[in-house]
């Protein structure tokens, strides 16, 4: 077993701490996200939804935290979906060449570059997390401290296996296009339809069916729900909408994220093996 | 006999219907500095390429260490390191922490890493810039920085492509006593070049190479003796006619005509030479305007063999011959 994947690790890890205006504001954009938009969304949405009747006898959830497990999902999209665009910029100045000439296998550059995508993303979560503490947010409402523990860690891998389908997806992109402009404005026309039909923000109950019938195999929506089954549990309602996760849906969410990042995974490898210095 | 590190055998390389490569055979011989010397676009970077395992092998076979570059190519890359003809450092990361990159992507263990970087800064005279990020640093030092990365795994060759191209002729000299060094401590060199100077001053051997074919290969001095003694450039009034009366002397080796002068390869001491050409073409009614006399340098060894002159670095070795005497009318 080799480790070199790790030197790619560091290295990346290395200049994400180094660069202090990257870092930052990658820190204190989940909480910007959060504090901003969250706060204003979910004043409007509270004082929109009060006159919809409770489900009764289930545990009513505020938008606020309903949001919040979305703008996790969210906030690890962007940063993922964008995290390969280092990849471009190490080919371009050929940077990449060097590992490229090394006897590292392939796979390995771009294990190094999802783990420490990995990392960050485990970074936000944990603030996005911390801050809504903060302001309200009613995540792990009534656990113990071990479900609480085994919550945490199931949001986790959640966010790790997501994150990862994305980096993936990112780097073959970022590899087989030549220029920053073209990159852009790919992910971006990415992120649109990730981000609109998803349940991120707002639930899907009320979307057209033929848009609900898409955003169940978004990876978003995938990673939403996972989140917050673990951090809301898997019986409540909000704005009205009452929602049950059951074991299956959680399973579904968990392999859905699976099968999507190990596609992308097979798509890199597959791009990777063909660039040529 | 010394064993060779690079085998080369029947070497082709095709770019669609472009040949880049033509059937190329050559060795180099462990602990040796090996030059190919050509122009632009001969093919040498190809070859390069091919021999560090980037470029996939088309036809022929080739060795590095021993190992098969088609076959092997992992244990190659393990012997080797390479020295990019574009500057490719990371410039956001140190000096040490761009060696220790270097180190780690192939497995060395911590503590070695440690070692050989201390080592190589010392080398290359970076000892002082070991937390400097790449770059702040000038040029010369990056071009070191990268020489110092190439010879971090203590590798059996190291190739530079083109290595001190678009440096002033200072930090290209200083460029080649770092690579005697390395020489010293046993690496074999093999590298590519387009500056004769760079080729001369450094190579135990070169091969100069154009059209992607090996047109000769020895070591400096072989090549240029070969030539002649010396060469004796001459402007008169009718180069047409003073080349055809030279020709027929027996201490001249041959004539060429360029565009002004007339260059003359002789096989005896200039001195004696020289006295007996002017009264030859004063006979004949041929004024000699400039006279220009020199040892025959790579460039003149080029020229001789491909019939032309390698387009940089020409101008100024034409300089440096001795201008011995100048008639005016």
């Amino acid at each position: 077993m080799n480790f070199e994947f790790h030197a790619i690790y560091w290295r990346d890890m290395v200049k994400f701490f180094r660069f202090k205006s990257v870092l930052f504001s990658s820190l204190i954009q989940p909480v910007m996200w959060l504090g901003f938009f969250g706060l204003a969304m979910s004043d409007s949405f509270d004082k929109l939804t009060s006159l919809v009747p409770d489900v009764s006898g289930v545990p009513v959830v505020d938008y606020l935290s309903y949001m919040g497990a979305g703008i996790i999902a969210m906030d690890v999209l962007f940063s993922s979906l964008f995290g390969g665009t280092t990849l471009m910029f190490d080919k371009k100045f050929s940077l990449l060449k060097e590992t490229l000439a090394s006897p590292v296998p392939r796979s390995h550059i771009i294990l190094g570059i999802g783990l420490s995508g990995v990392t960050k993303a485990f970074i936000q979560t944990f603030i996005i997390i911390g801050f809504g503490k903060l302001i309200g947010m009613n995540f792990f409402k009534g656990y113990t401290f071990t479900e609480t523990l085994i919550a945490v860690a199931g949001i986790m891998l959640l966010v790790a296996i997501f994150t990862l389908g994305f980096l993936f997806l990112s780097g073959t992109i970022a590899i087989t296009i030549e220029n920053p402009e073209g990159m852009q404005s790919i992910l971006t026309l990415l992120s649109m339809p990730l981000f609109f039909i998803s349940n991120a923000l707002y639930p899907i109950d009320s979307f057209p069916a033929f848009l609900r019938f898409l955003s169940m195999f978004n990876p978003l929506t995938l990673l939403a729900d996972g989140i917050r089954y673990f951090a809301l549990g898997s019986n409540f309602s909000v704005m009205g909408n009452h929602y049950i996760y059951t074991t299956a849906d959680i399973g579904i969410s968990f392999l859905g994220l699976l099968f999507f990042a190990l596609v992308m995974l097979s798509a890199a490898l597959w791009r990777f093996d063909k660039v040529d210095i | 006999m010394t064993k060779n590190i690079i085998e080369v055998n029947n070497l082709e390389h095709s770019y669609g219907s472009l040949k880049a490569v033509d059937n190329i055979s050559f060795n180099v011989k462990q602990g040796e500095i090996f030059s190919f010397l050509g122009p632009n676009g001969a093919g040498k970077s190809t070859v390069i390429n091919i021999l560090t395992t980037l470029r996939k092998i088309q036809r022929g076979e080739a060795r590095v260490n021993g190992y098969d570059v088609a076959k092997e190519s992992k244990s190659v890359r393990r012997s080797i390191g390479i020295v990019f003809q574009m500057l490719c450092l990371d410039h956001e990361m140190t000096v040490a922490e761009n060696l220790e990159y270097h180190g780690k992507i192939y497995s060395m263990p911590k503590k070695e890493r440690k070692k050989r970087i201390d080592e190589l800064l010392i080398l290359t005279d970076l000892e002082n810039k070991r937390n400097t990020l790449a770059k702040d640093l000038s040029g010369g030092m990056k071009r070191r920085l990268e020489l110092a990365r190439g010879l971090m795994t203590k590798p059996a060759v190291l190739f530079l492509d083109e290595p001190t191209v678009g440096f002033d002729i200072q930090t290209r000299m200083r460029m080649w006593e770092y690579l005697r060094e390395i020489k010293k401590e046993g690496t074999t060199i093999f590298l590519t070049t387009h500056y004769m100077e760079e080729a001369d001053q450094l190579s135990d051997r070169i091969s100069i190479i154009d059209h992607g074919k090996i047109i000769v290969t020895g070591n400096a001095d072989e090549l240029k003796n070969k030539l002649g003694k010396d060469l004796i450039y001459l402007e008169t009034s009718n180069n047409k006619i003073a080349a055809e009366i030279l020709r027929s002397l027996k201490a001249v080796k041959s004539v060429t005509e360029d565009t002004k002068s007339l260059r003359i390869l002789i096989g005896e001491d200039v001195t004696h030479v020289l006295p007996q050409i002017m009264e030859k073409l004063r006979g004949e009614g041929i004024d000699i305007t400039t006279v220009n006399i020199k040892k025959p340098s790579m460039d003149d060894v080029f020229v001789h063999y491909t019939g032309r002159e390698l387009r940089e670095g020409n101008e100024k070795e034409k300089q440096q011959g001795t201008r011995i005497a100048e008639v005016s009318e």
